[in-house]
C-alpha cells in the first residue's frame, strides 16, 4: 500500500504526520513486510532531520540537455521552434541555451535536420538511500534533493519512486502546492492523506488539493486536522459537506511544536500520541478497503 | 522602483502573513503594486479583499493527443517520451494526462502523424483593486503544469503597471520550495526577504533558499517568524546568518492574534497593535534601508 501525505498549504505538519505515522506503524509490525519512507519533497527535503537515517547509497539524477555541434548547425531555428519551454533561442549565428528552463525532452534533437544536436546528461539532483533505526522501529528511507538553481523537480521524484515495491508499505511525504511535483508524488498512491489546519489559508488550500487528488486523479482522500482549535470551524464544515473523512485531530499543543522544532519524534517524546497514529493507520486501511 | 520578493524554502513559515503586513505598512507611506506568485495556492487574496478589475486566461502549454484512427501502435512515441506519459496498448496508444509535460517530442517522432498537441487552458490571472494597491494574482487549475510561466506572466504584468504608475515598490509574495515557480518569482528582483521559523526544518530550508538567492544574485534579508517558540534555534539561525553576512531584520514573536487576524480576513497589522505589529514595523523600516 502506498500512502501519500500532502497538504496544499505548507507548514501544516505533513512531515510531522508522515514520519510519526511511519514509525508508529513500523513499531507495531502489524503491516506486511518492511516499511519504506520516501521523502518526495525534493525542493525542501526535511524528513531525514527527524528520522536521521544512515545512508548507504546515492545516485545522481540527470537530465539530457542539448549540446549544439556548431560545425553542423545552420542556425535554421527549428530547435528553438520545437522547444515548448523556451529553453533554446537562435539569434543570427548563435544558439542560446537556458538550462534552467530545459525539461530534457529531446524534441530539439528529434527535429534538427542536420543532426547537429547531441544530448549530454546534466546533473539536476541527487538521491540518497539507507535505513533509519530509532528506538521504536527500523525502516527503509530514501529522499531526493533537487540541486540549487534547478527548476524541474518531477524527474527527481520519478527516479526516487522507482524504489517502490508493489507489496510493501510505502509512506510518501509530498511537497506543498498543487502542481506537477505534487501530482508526481501522488501518482500511483492507494490513499492520499491531507494534513490541514483549521484556518482560512488551510481550508483554501485543502479545497485545491482535494480537487487535484480526488476530483482530477480519482484517489481516495482523508484529512488530518493539525493544530485543532486554533482557528475556526470551516474546515470541519467543508469536510462534512464534501463527505471527506476526518481521520485524526491533533490538538494545538505547544509541546508538539517544541519537539518538532528540535527535530524530535512526537511519538517518542509524547508516547500518548503513539496509539493515535496507529489508529490513524487503521482508519486509512479501513478507507482503502472500502 | 524597488522590487521585493518574499520567499522561505519551507512552506508555512508565514510568508503571506508577512507580505500582507508589509503591504499595509508600505502603503501608508508609498505607492505599491502587489503580486501573489504562489499560483498553486494563492492566499494573499484572502486577506486583501480584492475586487477583480480584469482577468485573462492562461494557456501554459499543450498536451499530446493520439488519434486512435491513425495510430498503428508502433510504439515509437512510447520510446521517445521521457516522462513515462505514453500508455501502451495493443491497438492504440494513449496519453497519461497527468504525466504529459507538453513537450511535443512524440508528435515529432510519430511516423503516422497521429499525434497532435492540443492547447489547454491551465489557469486564470486577475488584476484586482485590493486593500493597499493593485494586486495581480492567479489560479493555476488543479494538477496543471507550467506554474513558472504563470508566475512570470503575473510578475511582468505587475511590473509593467508599477512602472507605468511610477510606483515606489513592487511587492511579491512568493511560493514555497526552490523549483520553477520560485526561480520565476526571484529572477530580476532587487531584494528578497526570507521568512524562516526556529525549527530544524526551517533552518535547513533557509539554507536552500539562500543558495537560490545567491545563485541568481539577489541580495537577501532574513526574518525569523515565531522566534520565541524556540529561542535557542533562533540564536542558532541568527549566528548562521551572521557568518554569511545575511542581515536578520526581524524576530516576530508567536501570537495567536495572527491566526485571529487571518480568520477575520485582515493583515495582522490592521488587527492588533501588539508585539507582532511592532516588530513588523521594524522589519519594514529595515527592509527600506536594505536598499542602501
Amino acid at each position: 500500500m502506498i500512502i501519500t501525505v500532502a497538504s496544499g498549504k505548507g507548514g501544516t505538519g505533513k512531515t510531522m504526520v508522515a514520519v510519526n505515522l511511519a514509525l508508529a506503524v513500523a513499531s507495531e509490525r502489524r503491516h506486511d513486510g518492511r516499511m519504506l519512507f520516501l521523502d518526495c519533497d525534493v525542493e525542501a527535503p526535511n524528513a531525514y532531520l527527524f528520522l536521521r537515517p544512515t545512508f548507504n547509497g546515492q545516485e545522481e539524477v540527470t537530465l539530457l540537455a542539448p549540446e549544439i555541434g556548431l560545425d553542423k548547425c545552420t542556425y535554421c531555428g527549428r530547435c528553438a521552434e520545437a522547444c515548448n519551454y523556451n529553453a533554446l533561442a537562435v539569434v543570427k549565428d548563435q544558439v542560446l541555451f537556458f538550462s534552467e528552463l530545459c525539461h530534457g525532452c529531446g524534441a530539439c534533437a528529434l527535429v534538427c535536420p542536420e543532426g547537429a544536436i547531441h544530448e549530454v546528461p546534466e546533473v539536476i539532483g541527487l538521491i540518497e538511500e539507507g535505513s533509519a533505526s530509532t528506538p521504536l522501529a527500523d525502516l527503509d528511507f530514501a529522499h531526493g534533493i533537487l540541486e540549487i538553481g534547478r527548476a524541474i523537480a518531477p524527474p527527481v521524484i520519478r527516479q526516487l519512486k522507482r524504489r517502490i515495491h508493489p507489496d510493501g508499505l510505502v509512506i510518501i511525504d509530498a511537497s506543498p502546492g498543487t502542481s506537477c511535483p505534487v501530482v508526481e508524488a501522488m501518482k500511483g498512491a492507494d490513499f492520499v492523506l491531507l494534513v490541514t489546519e483549521p484556518t482560512p489559508f488551510g481550508l483554501h488550500d485543502l479545497r485545491l488539493t482535494v480537487e487535484v487528488a480526488r476530483d482530477e486523479m480519482g484517489l481516495p482522500v482523508g484529512v488530518v486536522i493539525n493544530r485543532d482549535g486554533i482557528g475556526d470551524e470551516r474546515v470541519e464544515a467543508y469536510c462534512q459537506s464534501e463527505r471527506i473523512p476526518i481521520l485524526m485531530r491533533i490538538p494545538f499543543d505547544r509541546r508538539i511544536a517544541e519537539v518538532y522544532s528540535e527535530g524530535g519524534l512526537v511519538i517518542e517524546a509524547l508516547p500518548e500520541y503513539r496509539e493515535q497514529f496507529r489508529d490513524l493507520y487503521q482508519k486509512i486501511r479501513g478507507e482503502v478497503d472500502k | 522602483m524597488r522590487q521585493i520578493v518574499i520567499l522561505s524554502g519551507k512552506g508555512g513559515t508565514g510568508k503571506t502573513t508577512v507580505a500582507a503586513a508589509l503591504a499595509h505598512l508600505a502603503s501608508q507611506e508609498a505607492s505599491i503594486v502587489l503580486a501573489d506568485a504562489d499560483v498553486d495556492a494563492a492566499n494573499l487574496e484572502l486577506v486583501l479583499s480584492p475586487q477583480i478589475q480584469e482577468e485573462g486566461e492562461f494557456a501554459g502549454g499543450g498536451m499530446a493527443v493520439i488519434d486512435p484512427e491513425l495510430c498503428t501502435a508502433c510504439g515509437i512515441c512510447h520510446d521517445v517520451c521521457r516522462f513515462e506519459a505514453i500508455i501502451p496498448g495493443d491497438e492504440v496508444y494513449a496519453v497519461d494526462e497527468f504525466g504529459c509535460e507538453g513537450c511535443g517530442a512524440c508528435g515529432y517522432a510519430c511516423p503516422a502523424g497521429a499525434i497532435e498537441m492540443q492547447e489547454q487552458l491551465d489557469g486564470k490571472w486577475f488584476r484586482s483593486r485590493a486593500r493597499y494597491g493593485p494586486l495581480f494574482h492567479a489560479h493555476l487549475f488543479a494538477a496543471r503544469e507550467n506554474s513558472g510561466k504563470l508566475v512570470t506572466l503575473i510578475k511582468n504584468k505587475a511590473r509593467d503597471l508599477a512602472l507605468e504608475r511610477g510606483a515606489d515598490y513592487l511587492l511579491v509574495d512568493g511560493p514555497p520550495g526552490i523549483g520553477c515557480p520560485v526561480i520565476a518569482a526571484i529572477s530580476g528582483m532587487d531584494l528578497t526577504l526570507l521568512v524562516t521559523e526556529p525549527t530544524v526544518a526551517g533552518a535547513h530550508d533557509l539554507g536552500r533558499i539562500l543558495g537560490v538567492a545567491r545563485h541568481f544574485g539577489v541580495p537577501a534579508l532574513v526574518c525569523i517568524n515565531k522566534g520565541d517558540l524556540n529561542l535557542r534555534k533562533t540564536e542558532e539561525i541568527t549566528a548562521w546568518c551572521a557568518e554569511r553576512d545575511v542581515p536578520v531584520v526581524g524576530r516576530i514573536p508567536f501570537d495567536q492574534a495572527v491566526t485571529q487576524a487571518m480568520v477575520q480576513g485582515k493583515p495582522i497589522t490592521e488587527h492588533s497593535d501588539g508585539t507582532v505589529t511592532e516588530e513588523l514595523r521594524q522589519v519594514w523600516a529595515r527592509l527600506k534601508t536594505g536598499f542602501e
